[in-house]
């Protein structure tokens, strides 16, 4: 069984005859040990997917699955303490910007406790140890006195260290990171990165780590997911995804990163931008972008069709093509 | 069908102002009663039924609704919706002068003093510093004392007693825009420092000071009428509703309608200021929206 | 190479930019050295690209070259004549040719101007052209930036991150620059709308004989738009050059952890991980002998106690670092053997 089992999470906003469809029949699955990656552009809904996840959408946006279930439990049907339960002591989210994410009035130990004191109780001197405990985890120098700073002294990657010190204080099975690194320097998202991966090894985690940087999720991933416009387009294991593209727009991902395009002057861009709220196409949600387009691509919707352990959103995926030729 | 949907998707700033105003009904309302009482002020010379000045002796204190005087006489035999229809006149002027004029210097020091920083900062806002220290009011006061009592006096010391408001909020905004991108790439393109102050940064920090101006009316007409009531504003016989209210004030016992009147037209004018200004803040500040 | 191509138009040469920063009311105050003795040059219609992480002293750099800043020290020369010294019609003058590209798009156009009035201010400014004159010049650009004359109308905030930066590489060109210093002008863009505007910046810069002083953080986008490299770590150049030799050999251990730190797709573009130690240091309180020494891993007690030099490496670029010098880098001798 899988630790996290989700089928059809919609996720939409606004009424009427066009409500806007933010999250559009996502389905994936992590297991316990898994690195997932989810990678798209801004106004995918990558994030907002992670957020409808922990129950984080808010009134007028609204949730539905046909099967949200961590560990088997369905937490749609869950009362909203039960849920929270679940949410906060075996999910665990990261956000990309460490120095908003903590509070700038209270020390970093303050907050971890108080994190420890939710989840798990026990006496004040307990949960400073730990509290110390889970610094020195995470790789920050001088836990017992930085215990006692507050965040404005910490350089963005140890804050960030410090939240993720935090998400694990309750030994989660699933860590949700959301853009973890995009606010941080190339050398310390490096760092950060290595670490995430080094607890998830470490204590059998789930993770899932979303991102809109492909090639930090070819190098960490085990399984990706790409996103466009709500929708997932492509889900298979990273290697082969990346290695072997089958949906165009996963394609086209790669060839516009400048590493793609070595010894050449121009880079193979994609045309136009992912569609807002009010511009999405019939069809194919790509079709006006996508080189391959047909008719029937500008007049139907694909669905998510299986092909072995990959998933592609595509009359015509990519991998059938070139067999054919 | 979607062609159409994308070109419409960007509406102008007005359109976009209106769209976020018109969400807050108590500020709708407040326009409505504030645009009904600027008719009224424009019109008085057609609408008022007599002059405000006119004292009628042998109607003195007539109750409203007798003798077709519809809000009553005055003290003196003067028709109280007619005065109050030319007080309307006076104090919203008075508001809007107080208004102009504070809002004027204080954007202009207020960008000076953020623009500029350094010395000239630190004068312009240890001044205001010092005359927001002192009771608003008793400053007005004081300054009216000295200058002798009338109107225009009144308008110039109530000017001065906000100008520290204006000055700090234009200095905030000011400091807060002053090294964004856009205004770094204006100087690059070599705009002195006028350009920058007036046509790059200014109109970036209105948002908050139009809303601050539209409670400081409401706050003009009030004080005015306190300064009215001490007799240090408006001189009788003009029709000012401070003025009225100060007059009537020996009548409080026999004829409520003489001092109830004035106080109303104060009291709702002032609220609609105040609930338009809400609805302005509303609208107006990005932070707000969404 | 021809000599027109090798046309030096604007030269740095040992730029610093020092502050002073007051640390409380009885501590003497700081000196941060954000930009310390850094010299190069910038070839006609070439890139030349300053890459390193934040704090490294790029951007002030990037002000330095604008006219934003005064250098504390140094001389900067533009088409022959010294910047500092001009007088200020002469400085107005060079400053026009001189434009820059800031990272985010949001903050660079301002909200309350339309598009026309945002490209068409330098020329206002600048220039006595007439108001027909200047739309048309502002219309032209828009067409060349890939936006529609129609846009010419409309105000910033209708407009999609990557739209505003064309926008605002449009605003750049309306004075018909030589030098155009952009400032991560990709980074705070989606993947496939960066390839777009780094297309766009490439096809400019063939078309107008530019030359690019590209600031930027991502390794992997300098690697494609840059003729030469200069990698900065506090305040100082650690390594400079032509880019095809710093990308294809580094020399420095940090332009080297830089490399390896950037995630790439094809598994056969990854070099072995070099992961640094720590985190940039307080620039206020910089450590002895070389900056680098505390996060390098093959830093010595000679590293410690002074200070290297720029100098040429045998792979022809200059490296500031006495692993180099000494040669005792186990990646470089792998790469001799």
């Amino acid at each position: 069984m899988s630790l996290l089992s989700i089928k059809n999470l919609s996720v939409t906003f606004g009424t009427g005859e066009n409500p806007f469809r933010a999250v559009d029949r996502l389905s994936y699955d992590v297991n316990a040990g898994e690195v997932l990656g989810i990678v798209g552009e801004s106004g995918s809904g990558k994030s907002v997917s992670s957020l409808a996840l922990m129950g984080l959408i808010d009134f007028p946006g609204k949730v539905s699955a046909d099967e949200l279930a961590f560990e088997g439990k369905k937490l749609l049907a869950m009362k909203e303490k039960e849920r929270r339960k679940i949410t906060g002591d075996e999910i665990a989210m990261i956000f990309q910007d460490p120095m908003t994410a903590l509070n700038p009035c209270f020390t970093v130990g303050n907050q971890i406790m108080e994190a420890i004191a939710v989840h798990q109780g026990g006496s004040k001197k307990e949960r400073k140890a730990k509290a110390i405990e889970l610094l020195r985890q995470v790789g920050i120098p001088a836990p017992e006195t930085r215990i006692s700073a507050y965040p404005h002294q910490l350089s963005g990657g140890m804050s960030q260290r410090v939240m993720i010190a935090m998400a694990i204080a309750c030994d989660p099975k699933l860590l949700i990171a959301d853009e973890p690194t995009t606010a941080l320097d190339v050398t310390i998202q490096a760092q950060i990165i290595d670490l995430l991966l080094e607890l998830q090894r470490k204590k059998n985690m789930g993770l899932i780590l979303i991102t809109h940087d492909l090639a930090l999720v070819a190098e960490a991933a085990d399984r990706v997911v790409v996103m466009y416009a709500g929708q997932v387009v492509e889900s298979g294991p990273a290697e082969e995804v990346f290695h072997n593209p089958s949906h165009p727009y996963t394609e086209a991902l790669m060839k516009s990163l400048p590493e793609s395009s070595e010894g050449k002057d121009r880079l193979d861009a994609l045309p136009g931008v992912v569609p807002g709220a009010n511009d999405r196409p019939n069809g194919c949600l790509l079709n006006p972008r996508c080189p391959y387009a047909t008719d029937q691509c500008r007049a139907q919707e694909p669905e998510l069709t299986e092909q072995g352990n990959r998933s592609v959103r595509c009359f015509f995926p990519l991998t059938n093509r070139e067999d054919a030729a | 069908m979607t062609e159409a949907k994308v070109t419409s998707a960007s509406p102008s700033p007005l359109a976009e102002f209106w769209f976020y105003f018109k969400q807050n009904k108590g500020a709708v309302i407040g326009l409505c009663y504030v645009t009904f009482i600027v008719v009224l002020a424009l019109l008085a010379n057609v609408l008022a039924p007599y002059s405000p000045t006119e004292q009628f002796r042998e109607f003195i204190l007539v109750p409203p609704g007798t003798e077709g005087f519809l809000l009553g006489t005055d003290g003196v035999g003067r028709d109280i919706l007619s005065r109050l229809m030319y007080g309307a006149r006076l104090s919203l002027l008075i508001g809007l002068i107080i208004v102009l004029i504070s809002l004027a210097m204080g954007i202009c020091l207020g960008l000076f003093a953020g623009y500029f920083g350094g010395l000239i900062d630190t004068s312009i806002m240890r001044i205001s510093d010092i005359l927001q220290s002192l009771p608003a009011l008793l400053l007005a006061i004081a300054l009216v004392a000295v200058l002798g009592p009338s109107l225009m006096n009144a308008c110039f010391a109530l000017s001065l007693v906000y100008l520290p408001h204006y000055i700090r909020l234009t200095r905030a905004s000011v400091l807060a825009e002053k090294n964004r991108d856009y205004v770094v790439s204006s100087r690059v393109a070599g705009a002195n420092s006028f350009r920058l102050m007036f046509i790059t940064i200014l109109p970036n920090c209105l948002a908050p000071l139009i809303v601050q101006a539209t409670l400081g009316f409401s706050n003009a007409i009030l004080d005015m009428a306190a300064l009215g009531f001490l007799g240090l504003g408006a001189q009788p016989p003009s029709p000012e509703w401070g003025t009225m209210l100060a007059t009537a004030r020996e009548f409080i016992q026999s004829a409520w309608w003489v001092v109830t009147f004035p106080g109303l037209a104060i009291l709702t004018t002032v609220l609609a200021f105040n609930l338009m200004g809400d609805g302005l803040r509303d609208a107006l500040d990005p932070k707000l929206k969404q | 190479m021809s000599v027109q191509e090798s046309k030096t138009i604007m030269q740095g040469t040992h730029l610093k930019q020092h502050y002073e920063v007051s640390q409380g009311f009885f501590k003497p105050k700081g000196l941060v050295k954000a930009v310390d003795g850094v010299s190069f040059t910038v070839q006609a219609g070439k890139t030349l690209a300053i890459v390193g992480e934040s704090g490294c002293g790029k951007s002030t750099l990037a002000r330095q070259l604008t006219m934003i800043e005064t250098p504390t020290e140094g001389e900067l020369s533009f088409e022959g004549s010294n910047l500092l010294t001009l007088s200020a019609e002469e400085k107005r003058k060079a400053r026009q040719r001189i434009q820059i590209i800031f990272q985010n798009p949001y903050g660079s156009l301002n909200p309350r101007k339309k598009i026309g009035h945002i490209l068409e201010e330098p020329l206002k400014i600048n220039s006595d052209m007439s108001a027909a004159e200047r739309k048309e010049r502002a219309l032209y650009l828009l067409e060349k930036v890939g936006l529609k004359t129609e846009h010419y109308d409309r105000y910033p905030h209708m407009f999609s991150g990557g739209q505003r930066q064309r926008i605002a590489i449009a605003r750049g060109l309306m004075m018909n620059p030589k030098v155009v210093v952009a400032d991560e002008p990709v980074s705070a863009l989606d993947v496939s709308v960066q390839a777009q505007v780094l297309n766009l910046m490439m096809d400019l810069q063939q078309e107008l004989d530019l030359a690019y002083v590209f600031i930027s953080h991502d390794l992997s986008v300098v690697e494609h738009i840059a003729d030469e490299v200069m990698v900065m770590y506090l305040g100082l150049v650690v390594e400079q050059g032509p880019a095809e030799k710093i990308f294809a050999n580094p020399q420095h251990p940090y332009t080297r952890a830089l490399l390896s730190s950037t995630p790439r797709i094809d598994p056969e573009h990854r070099i072995e991980k070099i992961r640094l130690e720590g985190e940039l240091p307080s620039p206020l309180n910089p450590p002895s002998g070389c900056a680098f020494h505390g996060r390098c891993p093959y830093a010595n007690e000679r590293c410690k106690g002074e200070r290297p030099q720029l100098l040429e490496t045998p792979n022809g670029t200059l490296a500031r670092c006495y692993g180099v010098e000494e040669d005792r880098l186990d990646y470089l001798q792998a790469v001799l053997a």
